[in-house]
């Protein structure tokens, strides 16, 4: 584990990222991500984020070494598209068992991996480290290292077991298996000038290939993208590249920026989100491949092309702004950067009413303000909130990933899925075209007049109710808030009932919980009883420690 | 507005259209114990028969007055009552549902004239109920004859209450239109029962076509409304009828008792039945029971759900005009756009069909139309045009002969539309295209192949 746990460190240590860059020593330790919430948690782990960052490499066999529920609950479920191999759609797991608990799972490992390169004979096997085994002490970089002298065969160990930490540190720790195992060990029989790496773009839907024919009329080379519709081969060459585009740059800057260092490769951040964002990353690409010695015309038939292109998509909006011209967006986004997304609608007349910045870093906040000072920036995810958002901000439509559907759908609101399981491409110019003509598809459906129309019957529908409850917590906070002066104002908000069924107050909590040190809400229970009776404020107290850790000095690091 | 359009064409090919007179003899099949009877030469009847067993893979009582060339010529009286008597003698039924053909209603024959001559010549037949409807196979089509059928049982076996009955209460008239599966039927009486009313069917198929199996063999229709319980039709609080082409009837019913009615339309989509539960609810003077609450919360949430995958396409769609009005409707309510629509006949509710244009036409009219599309919904002949059209498929309507349980398709009822938005949406789904590496490399593609191609998707 210590080599896992040195990694873990060496990447909360990126010095390429603009958060951890402006941060204390002791706050970098801490790690990049939030404290995760016990009872308050929704997003995926570690191996979750190694899984995503490298099963749209094509060719693999991906291998996860553990019990079921980690590939048996995950496995096919995202929509990446391949140009070749469909082997990446093909789930390989050790499935571990009572027995391989007891004496270990190694030996299974190492079978499994034989009989998948006797049946399927893919270039490489990835394998994925677990809970399970890593707790159990597996040494899956051995194994991985005597099966590929074994074999003949790369067996690339991916070790991000899921309690190290959330999606986005799974992110960086498969990019770190990249660069320890597989770029840099195979050379491309010729290289280019125009040769580029993509980093984090996974051609979900197909939308790499949105994007890959402007490259391919401009002479530029994808000598490989992590990861999308990628081969074994053009990861392990992609250190021949000349410049690298950082697509998603939370998910694998260590990557990009370790290239640069290793191998002098330059790269920018950029998207293919929205017109004016894929314009840009066009100018960066060739700008740094001129910089490195490519044809300076480059540049000239970039612009013809970025001029044709836009010429066109704007004309093809233009068919659509009218109807949608005023209509309000709310937009609840995780894996998408919100201000790129941002940008693109307002391009067709949308207007932005809310945007989720959960995710996103101070920098990207900063910047969504600039762009629209009218949006609301939302923080709180909660489905009640939610709701609450699609109807005060009295939006026409709800952008978001897959989990918070219901909610829209629920609320019978449009909704249109923007994250990785959704079947449309909204990249480069016809992705937004693409997106805008979603958009207007959802909200001109008729059904939504429909299953609003109440039934010619009397019946309480539970948004009545829902409307009633945001009402009444409204109440009582316009009460909390109405004392002009500050210390009024603190002493009424710390007397504001916290927990009714047992009548805690929020000071009380807060005390407690900077007096002890808290951070779970059992700790908080047992010495404050708030949250004992039916438990319906402990989101509430969730809130209060979370607060409370980002304010307070952090404890003593636990390693 | 729609506009309403007759194919100018001398030659149909790949009819959509079946005839009149087997509409009528499917009505009759939903009488208890009787046998249909085509007035025409052998081969209407066992056409007819071939289609029915195929579609509903039972038994079909339908026998024929097999005119010969020399009867056609001089009048068919003795063939008709030959027929009866041996049909009397074999079969035993309670009532013969005699329908003409186009050859019958061509030489003149007076199929009432001939009634009265054989109720006259036979008092030993005066037990069984003869009913006679004119349906030439060269005017309208089957809906048209299913409705005139429907409409000559009123007339003739309806009893008109002696004056000063008083109404019965919970009991109504439920007339369905020939768009109606038997499982349809099925599942009306279970909601009208919910409201704790007594609902009589006529005709009532869903005794006799469900595909049960019965305990003894039976020549004639094995179930279905009696004869005697249509006499006392007359008694009942109201007539509910369903599609346009039983308003007929139902003005007949009213006619005839002074039984008010309400005709629905369609029964098909949240809106539609949300007006047929309230109607039910106030004819019964009871609230709309839990159970259907419940079963509309989740045909809405079956809306919410399946917009994705309606919205946007386009449907072709060949269908009667009450079934038209009643698919077609429910597309456009989720989303879909009508880019065809064609018709067998004419009928009140054409103009109301969500789309340009309906065509009374054929199936090769619907296929030239039907470019484009992203699915074709019409009867099993529609499946070759399917094929070279390569898109999906969805039945309805009859004949559906190259799939199991035509019988029990359902599209009635808050349940009935949420399980069609499965089907259909499920379609849809599995006619998704996967965007290849080639998908975009269009380098000349103007803004209006933008929408065509991603349309495509």
């Amino acid at each position: 584990m210590s080599r896992l746990a040195d990694k873990i460190q060496d990447v909360f240590n990126e010095p390429a990222c603009a958060t951890n860059a402006g941060k204390s020593v002791k706050e970098r330790k801490k790690g990049c991500s939030k404290p995760l919430q016990p009872g308050g948690a929704a997003g995926g782990c570690a191996f979750d984020g190694a899984k995503i960052a490298l099963q749209p490499v094509t060719d693999v066999a991906h291998l996860v070494h553990g019990p079921i529920a980690c590939e048996g609950s995950s496995w096919d479920n995202r929509g990446v598209k391949s140009s070749g191999s469909k082997l990446y759609r093909t789930s390989f797991t050790t499935d571990m068992s009572e027995n391989d608990v007891v004496f270990g799972g190694e030996k299974r490992l190492f079978k499994s991996i034989r009989e998948i390169i006797e049946k399927y004979d893919p270039p490489a096997v990835f394998v994925y480290q677990t809970c399970v085994p890593a707790m159990m002490g597996d040494d899956i970089v051995a194994v991985c290292k005597v099966a590929s002298e074994r074999f003949g065969k790369p067996c690339i160990p991916i070790m991000a077991p899921g309690f190290v930490g959330p999606k986005n540190l799974g992110n960086k720790l498969a990019g770190e298996a990249m660069l320890d195992y597989v770029i840099g060990t195979q050379e491309p029989e010729f290289t280019t000038p125009y040769d580029i790496n993509i980093i984090g773009e996974y051609n979900v839907a197909g939308e790499l290939w949105q994007v890959k024919p402007l490259l391919d009329e401009l002479g530029i080379r994808v000598l490989c993208c992590l990861s999308g519709d990628a081969r074994y081969h053009e990861i392990a060459q992609a250190h021949r590249a000349r410049a690298t585009m950082m697509v998603c740059s939370t998910a694998m800057i260590n990557v990009a920026r370790k290239m640069e260092e290793r191998y002098g490769i330059p790269y920018f951040e950029g998207s293919f989100y929205g017109i004016t964002d894929t314009s840009d990353a066009l100018r960066q690409i060739a700008g740094l491949l001129i910089a490195r010695g490519a044809d300076p015309e480059l540049m000239d038939r970039v612009e013809e092309v970025i001029a044709r292109e836009e010429a066109r998509a704007f004309a093809a909006i233009k068919t659509y702004s009218e109807r949608l011209a005023g209509k309000k967006v709310l937009l609840i986004t995780g894996g998408v950067k919100s201000w790129s997304v941002v940008s693109a609608l307002q391009e067709a007349g949308l207007t932005i009413v809310g945007s989720s910045v959960k995710k996103s870093t101070k920098e990207d906040k900063e910047r969504l303000k600039e762009m629209s000072p009218d949006v609301h920036q939302i923080d709180d995810l909660r489905p009640r909130e939610m709701y609450k958002m699609l109807k005060e901000a009295q939006a026409d439509i709800m952008l978001s990933g897959g989990r918070s559907q219901f909610v829209a759908l629920k609320a019978k609101m449009p909704w249109l899925d923007i994250n990785q399981e959704r079947h449309y491409a909204y990249a480069g110019y016809h992705g937004i075209v693409e997106l805008v003509r979603q958009i207007d598809k959802a909200l001109s459906n008729p059904v939504w007049a429909q299953v609003r129309t109440p039934p010619p019957w009397e019946e309480t529908s539970w948004e009545t109710r829902a409307d009633a409850a945001n009402a009444a917590e409204a109440a009582g906070q316009d009460a909390a808030a109405l004392p002009p002066d500050a210390a009024e104002t603190e002493a009424a908000r710390r007397a504001a009932v916290l927990c009714p069924c047992k009548g805690i107050d929020v000071g009380t909590v807060e005390d407690a919980i900077r007096a002890r040190d808290l951070s779970v809400i059992a700790q908080v229970t047992l010495l404050t009883q708030a949250g004992g009776g039916c438990g319906s404020c402990k989101d509430k107290i969730a809130a209060l420690l979370a607060r409370e850790a980002a304010t307070a000095p952090p404890p003593a690091q636990v390693a | 507005m729609t506009t309403i359009t007759t194919s100018t064409k001398a030659c149909t090919v790949n009819a959509l259209k079946m005839s009149q007179p087997l509409g009528a003899a499917l009505a009759f099949m939903g009488v208890r114990n009787c046998m249909p009877l085509l007035h025409g030469s052998q081969g209407c009847t066992s056409f007819g028969l071939v289609l029915f067993v195929r579609h509903f893979r039972e038994s079909i009582p339908l026998q024929t007055t097999a005119m010969n060339e020399v009867a056609t010529v001089l009048g068919g009286f003795e063939n008709v009552e030959q027929a009866i008597v041996n049909i009397v003698g074999r079969t035993k039924p309670d009532i013969i549902g005699i329908c003409s053909t186009g050859v019958t209603e061509i030489k003149g024959d007076d199929v009432d004239g001939y009634i009265r001559v054989i109720r006259k010549n036979h008092p030993e037949l005066a037990h069984v109920a003869l009913v006679n409807v004119s349906t030439p196979d060269f005017k309208g089509a089957f809906e048209d004859g299913w409705a005139r059928a429907t409409t000559r049982m009123v007339e003739a076996l309806v009893v008109k209450p002696a004056a000063g009955t008083s109404r019965r209460a919970g009991r109504i008239n439920v007339l369905p239109g020939s768009h109606l599966t038997p499982g349809d039927l099925d599942e009306l009486r279970d909601i009208i029962e919910a409201f704790g009313l007594q609902p009589t069917f006529l005709p009532d198929i869903s005794g006799s076509l469900d595909g049960h199996v019965p305990d003894d063999f039976t020549p004639t229709t094995h179930g279905g409304v009696a004869v005697a319980e249509i006499a006392t039709m007359g008694q009942a609080l109201h007539t509910i009828a369903i599609g346009e082409q039983m308003r007929g009837a139902a003005e007949a019913m009213q006619t005839k008792t002074g039984v008010p009615y309400t005709l629905f339309r369609r029964l098909t989509g949240l809106a539609p039945n949300d007006e047929f539960l309230a109607c039910l609810a106030k004819l019964s003077g009871r609230p709309v029971p839990q159970k259907y609450r419940r079963q509309r919360s989740q045909l809405i949430d079956a809306m919410l759900d399946g917009h994705f995958y309606f919205g946007g396409k386009s449907v072709a769609l060949g269908a009667e005009p009450d079934m038209l009005l009643n698919i077609g409707s429910w597309l456009a309510e989720m989303g879909c756009k009508i880019s065809a629509a064609v018709t067998s006949t004419a009928s009140a509710v054409l103009d109301q069909v969500p789309c340009d244009e309906v065509l009374i036409g054929d199936l090769e009219d619907l296929e030239a139309k039907a470019a484009g599309c992203d699915l074709l919904v019409t009867h099993s002949h529609g499946r070759q045009a399917a094929e070279r059209l390569a898109v999906p498929f969805h039945r309805i309507g009859l004949p559906i002969f190259d799939r199991l349980g035509a019988a029990h398709q359902l599209s009635v009822g808050y349940r009935g539309t949420r399980d069609l938005i499965f089907t259909v949406g499920n379609l849809f789904i599995a006619d998704l295209h996967e965007p290849t590496i080639a998908t975009w490399r269009q380098p000349a593609m103007s803004p209006e192949h933008v929408g065509a191609t991603s349309a495509a998707h």
